[in-house]
């Protein structure tokens, strides 16, 4: 990764891009939970048009406003896509960033597609699950991205000094395993959410997650702390863990406890399931930063060693 | 770190294991006898509910501004009718015991949207009877039905649009049929083989007639109560009575 960002260069204006383009996918993450938490998939039967209709905006009530809403910020955040590849492939010098813009227009392709069956097919759980880790994919992708075109990222490239990953476990693969948890948790959750999938592996998950979680944030603080954005994730990561698990308690009594029974659904039940959703997203993409940050600022021991016998020499 | 992987692994396993039953594939039977209706009997009888009925959930329809046109009354949840322990849209239907008849087809049976609700709550037809659909409603309905042995079906309707038409070819009971568009609009349609079904009234009221003398499992189904069974024989000509009881401990 590292080797073909020396030619890279700072772009104060695509910087600001990514950041809009992963500020309007986490409003359509929240838009898309909305959906769902409002019982609101199907109230536009049709797909790619809307009541016949590629552009015709109908009328913005009951469930249309949330299903049609949801297309329309979508439809946005596929043209920011577009640009994005585009530009990335103009403008930067990075190949492998290249290749990320493209990477995630196809999953922006790939997103839509897994949309359109949803409505299709009328909601199975396993096409909506997709949808949802589809989409909390791409989220996390777009945060990636406006980390690699920042300034912070770009100018310490060259001055970057990589420090062993050393003791008994490697942080960099814990890092990772952060992610795989996230991941199984949010399999867990939006298959118990669509309806195919029992609460217990929810639940189960989310025992083994937060243990992993906090595990690998107290391990990036201890052990390498002063190494600032592997400080600055594992923070937000035992934060939006603390969150998010109170969420997740507040979602299950609200929506499962409470509104078993709910002759609509309540405000309550909306609130607390679309947090845990967007929370849920935000998880995700630091437990991603951290696995990056990790590898890009960590390296096995006797790999660094071997590296300064070579300059040595 | 290989532990946690491994646990992670035998959840994944555990998650994927929620097995839905296959749903039975209806044959229908041919056809061999008809009714003598010089010879047919009645069931009627009376569902009650005994206890403390839950609270009847008022529904907030203001999300769509057409469906509160003018003075629109307060509205409540139909989960649980109970009007003087009298339980309302009980499906009740002949479970077992019928021979092998053939019965016409009925005409098509009405389901309405009005006042952004479903009149009736819940309808029972036949195999291969039509519903037809109707929006009396100002307001811009979708009717999705998640049936399970029958196909699942989602249209849009405008307001005062066509009638929409529909069909079910397999027997199914309580086939939640939703609108999307308004969440609280829920009702149930039950699908049978023949024409011996009724829904309790406000009274808790329900007739069947026309039925051929024998003995037969009777039962009736509540959307959140399930179902309770009574076996009954009726002669010829006979009106028999037949009433069930549920209970604040059947709500599940």
């Amino acid at each position: 990764m590292s080797s073909s960002t020396q030619t890279a260069q700072y772009n104060p204006a695509y910087h600001r891009f990514t950041l809009i383009l992963a500020i309007c996918t986490f409003l359509l993450i929240i838009a898309g939970a909305l959906v769902t938490s409002n019982d609101a998939g199907l109230a536009v039967p049709d797909w790619p048009t809307s009541f016949g209709s590629l552009y015709r905006i109908p009328p913005m009530v009951g469930g249309i406003k949330y299903e049609h809403g949801h297309r329309m910020i979508a439809e946005f955040v596929g043209l920011l896509t577009i640009i994005l590849a585009v530009w990335t492939q103009r403008k930067d010098a990075r190949s492998w960033m290249r290749k990320l813009g493209w990477f995630m227009l196809l999953l922006v392709i790939i997103q839509g597609t897994l949309g359109g069956l949803t409505v299709k097919m009328r909601l199975p759980w396993y096409i909506s699950t997709a949808h949802a880790m589809v989409a909390q994919t791409f989220f996390s992708l777009t945060i990636l991205m406006t980390v690699f075109a920042s300034r912070r990222w770009i100018e310490t490239t060259r001055t970057l000094t990589r420090q062993p990953d050393s003791g008994s476990l490697n942080f960099r693969n814990l890092a990772l395993l952060t992610v795989l948890a996230v991941y199984m948790q949010l399999f867990f959750g939006a298959g118990f959410r669509h309806g195919g999938l029992h609460f217990l592996p929810h639940l189960i998950g989310a025992c083994i997650a937060t243990l992993i979680l906090v595990w690998a944030s107290f391990t990036g603080l201890l052990r390498f702390g002063a190494i600032k954005p592997i400080r600055g994730a594992s923070i937000a990561i035992l934060g939006l863990l603390v969150i998010q698990l109170l969420l997740g308690v507040a979602a299950y009594m609200t929506r499962v406890v409470w509104g078993k029974d709910a002759v609509q659904p309540r405000p309550s039940m909306v609130a607390t399931t679309v947090a845990h959703v967007a929370v849920g997203a935000l998880l995700l993409a630091h437990c991603f930063m951290l696995a990056v940050q990790a590898y890009r600022n960590l390296a096995p021991a006797a790999g660094l060693a071997a590296d300064q016998k070579a300059v040595v020499a | 770190m290989k532990l946690a992987l491994g646990l992670l692994l035998i959840l994944l396993t555990i998650g994927c294991s929620k097995n839905e039953t296959p749903p039975a594939s209806y044959k229908p039977q041919a056809p061999a006898a008809k009714i003598d209706p010089a010879t047919t009997a009645t069931i009627s009888g009376v569902i009650s509910f005994d206890g403390a009925a839950p609270k009847p959930q008022q529904i907030d329809m203001s999300q769509d501004p057409a469906c509160v046109v003018g003075k629109v009354p307060p509205n409540f949840g139909e989960a649980y009718v109970v009007n003087g322990g009298h339980l309302q849209n009980v499906y009740v239907y002949i479970k077992d015991g019928l021979g092998n008849y053939s019965y016409p087809t009925p005409p098509p049976t009405t389901l309405d949207q009005k006042g952004c609700r479903y009149v009736p709550h819940v309808l029972g037809l036949m195999v291969g009877q039509k519903l037809r659909i109707l929006n009396s409603d100002p307001a811009m309905h979708n009717i999705h039905s998640m049936a399970h042995e029958n196909s699942g079906w989602n249209e849009s309707q405008y307001p005062g649009g066509d009638a929409i038409e529909q069909t079910f070819s397999k027997p199914e009971l309580m086939i939640p049929v939703q609108c999307n568009n308004h969440p609280w609009m829920k009702m149930y349609v039950n699908v049978s083989t023949h024409p011996f079904f009724a829904v309790s009234d406000a009274d808790g009221k329900f007739t069947i007639s026309g039925l051929p003398p024998g003995t037969y499992t009777l039962a009736a189904v509540h959307e959140k109560m399930g179902e309770k069974t009574a076996q009954i024989t009726v002669g010829a000509k006979y009106s028999k009575t037949a009433d069930f009881k549920f209970s604040s401990s059947d709500i599940k």
